[in-house]
């Protein structure tokens, strides 16, 4: 069984459509990456995957079962996680915090419990920071654990969004540009992380624009463009791809296609 | 920040010392008074802050509730031959249930949305008041009952100097429990992404429903005390002024600090008073001291020292 399907997904905003009857399905333990120009659709499809859009019309299977239109926090609790391309940072919180939140499905969380701070809210405090200060040692963070989420720069707020879905524990995460405003370290950094989030046993779905690195880590990539889908195969398959170097080419020019085939 | 020291022992320290030490300043029994009517103001601020300053999200028709609560142990005493402090129950309980069935169709509104439709359920609750003359005596207003306990009548400004007081250290201490909590978290989360702590797994809408609920308790029950401290009510305890007035408490002291809403309702309670001897400009020093406040702390009063004491001692 696949760990997440889409059936013919479409959305429209207005008169815009900007997922187009997309149908492709994720391995369980795969790298699926997303690509395609800007504006193809990704976050759209992002959106739709993990219940902030209701798609238009199709199916989202996650696991085999039908979670289409099912609310965020719904599908948070089925082991679903996500970051954003645009950061959804909680400023106000400290780094350590921001992970914390992210334990919020793994903690015991009865409000007569918390405001009368019976023994085992303590207890459990000191174990969801313990476990936050783990996966912040895990993304490269520990040191920034205590600092203010909004002293951290731009690379380390991409690692903490990662971090913050890991704390969840999810099952598959969906990963919208990790590298995004990343240096070439920076991104190798990401890249690794993204090889033992694998390796840990989660699914992982990959929008990301460096080409390099969608081709080095995927097991299979979807292209998107103007909300359909362009191709869908191997790293290789892709590259290989007529309409995908057209339409490469066509919108980029030479030096990105080359990208993409080299 | 934890440990023994951590921020919400110290705030507790600071409001015990606070309350337990005052009276040893006071030149006269007036300023128990004053002190009362500031305990019994914080609290409904400190409530508010769980709302405001942790979710974020805005009430301005927050006096409703308590009103609300004034006007529990106005009638029930009076029509209904209730105990006054089983008033004060029934007040909280009537007001968690409002908060919680109004609460819901409301907080899905956002930002300016949400501001208009709190403003409307608190003049709908002032006017019902008002209107209601048979009940709550109209527009006049009603005398409240003194509470008694065990037959002893309870009144004047010492006694609730100390029940104020101790109230509204319990409440400190709920909502600074609530903020070292999943759920304080979840609110604080909220209220800078919706987005991220939904797929964090946080209910949005309930989490922001029962933050709600507990502010309208908070400010029912602070409706209770100033009535029976008074001995007196007016609709305008549920009016738009007064909902203006919490809010500038919560913003003014500083949003999400449990300190600063006891700083801001201390202010916004004395400041009149001390600014009397200034006859007509009395209002306009109000407004021109709110101001200046706000533009060189503009995290609030005591959020704003913190933050220049830790870059002083850095
Ligand atoms: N909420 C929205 N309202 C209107 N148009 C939208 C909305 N979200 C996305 N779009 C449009 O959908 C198209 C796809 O956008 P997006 O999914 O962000 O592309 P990508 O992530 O591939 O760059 C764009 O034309 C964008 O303007
Ligand atoms: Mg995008």
């Amino acid at each position: 069984m696949s760990a997440l399907a889409a059936e013919n997904v479409a959305i429209a905003f207005g008169g815009i459509v900007a997922v187009d009857g997309v149908s492709f399905s994720v391995e369980p333990g795969n790298i699926f990456s997303i690509i395609g120009p800007n504006g193809a659709g990704k976050t759209t499809l992002f959106n739709i995957m993990s219940g902030i859009y209701r798609p238009g019309s199709g199916r989202i299977l996650l696991a085999g079962e039908d979670v289409t239109g099912l609310e965020p926090h719904r599908l948070a609790a089925k082991g679903l996680a996500r970051t954003f391309q645009n950061l959804q940072i909680f400023f106000r919180m400290s780094v350590v915090e921001n992970v914390m939140v992210g334990r919020h499905l793994r903690e015991a969380r009865d409000l007569m419990k918390a405001l009368f701070r019976f023994p085992s809210v303590g207890h459990q405090n000191r174990a969801t920071r313990e476990k936050a200060r783990e996966l912040l040692a895990f993304v490269g963070l520990a040191d920034r654990a205590d600092d203010a989420a909004g002293s951290l720069p731009y690379g380390g707020l991409r690692r903490l969004e990662i971090a913050r879905a890991l704390a969840l524990e999810p099952r598959l995460l969906l990963l919208d540009e990790p590298a995004a405003g990343c240096n070439p370290v920076e991104t190798e950094a990401v890249e690794g992380l993204v090889r033992e989030i694998v390796r840990s046993g989660i699914t992982v779905v990959l929008v990301e624009h460096d080409m390099r690195f969608v081709m080095r880590v995927s097991d299979r990539i979807l292209v998107l463009d103007g909300g359909k889908k362009l191709a869908e195969g191997t790293a290789d398959e892709v590259r290989r791809n007529p309409q995908v170097i057209a339409a490469y080419l066509g919108r980029y020019g030479s030096k990105e296609a080359a990208r993409a085939r080299s | 920040m934890r440990g023994i020291f951590s921020k919400r022992r110290m705030t507790l320290l600071v409001l015990v010392a606070l309350v337990a030490v005052l009276p040893l300043v006071f030149p006269s029994g007036y300023y128990y008074r004053v002190a009362a009517l500031v305990w019994i103001s914080a609290l409904a601020a400190v409530g508010l802050n769980i709302l405001m300053g942790y979710a974020g999200q805005v009430s301005l028709g927050h006096a409703g509730f308590f009103g609300v609560g004034a006007y529990a142990v106005a009638i029930g005493p009076a029509r209904l031959g209730l105990a006054s402090w089983i008033c004060i129950l029934l007040g909280a309980a009537a007001s968690g249930g409002i908060a919680w069935l109004v609460g819901r169709p409301i907080l899905r509104l956002k930002g300016h949305y949400l501001a208009i439709g709190t403003l409307g359920f608190g003049v709908l609750i002032a006017l019902v008041l008002t209107s209601e003359a048979k009940w709550t005596g109209g527009p006049d207003g009603t005398s409240v009952a003194r509470l008694a306990v065990a037959n002893m009548r309870i009144s004047g400004p010492t006694a609730w100097y100390w029940i104020s007081g101790f109230v509204l250290v319990f409440g400190a201490w709920l909502a600074l429990n609530l903020e070292d909590s999943p759920a304080g978290r979840a609110l604080r989360a909220l209220h800078d992404s919706e987005i991220a702590a939904a797929l964090g797994g946080i209910d949005v809408a309930r989490h922001k429903l029962w933050a709600f609920v507990l502010a309208a308790v908070y400010a029912s029950i602070a409706g209770s005390e100033l009535a029976l401290f008074d001995g007196f009510i007016t609709p305008d305890t549920a009016g738009f002024l007064h909902s203006i007035e919490l809010v500038a408490m919560v913003v003014l002291g500083g949003m999400g600090s449990v300190l600063g809403s006891v700083v801001g309702a201390a202010l916004l309670t004395t400041l009149p008073q001390l600014l009397t001897v200034f006859v007509e400009y009395e209002q306009a020093l109000l407004g021109l001291i709110i101001m200046l406040a706000m533009i060189f702390l503009r995290l609030g009063i005591v959020p704003g020292v913190q933050r220049m004491l830790a870059r002083s001692a850095s």
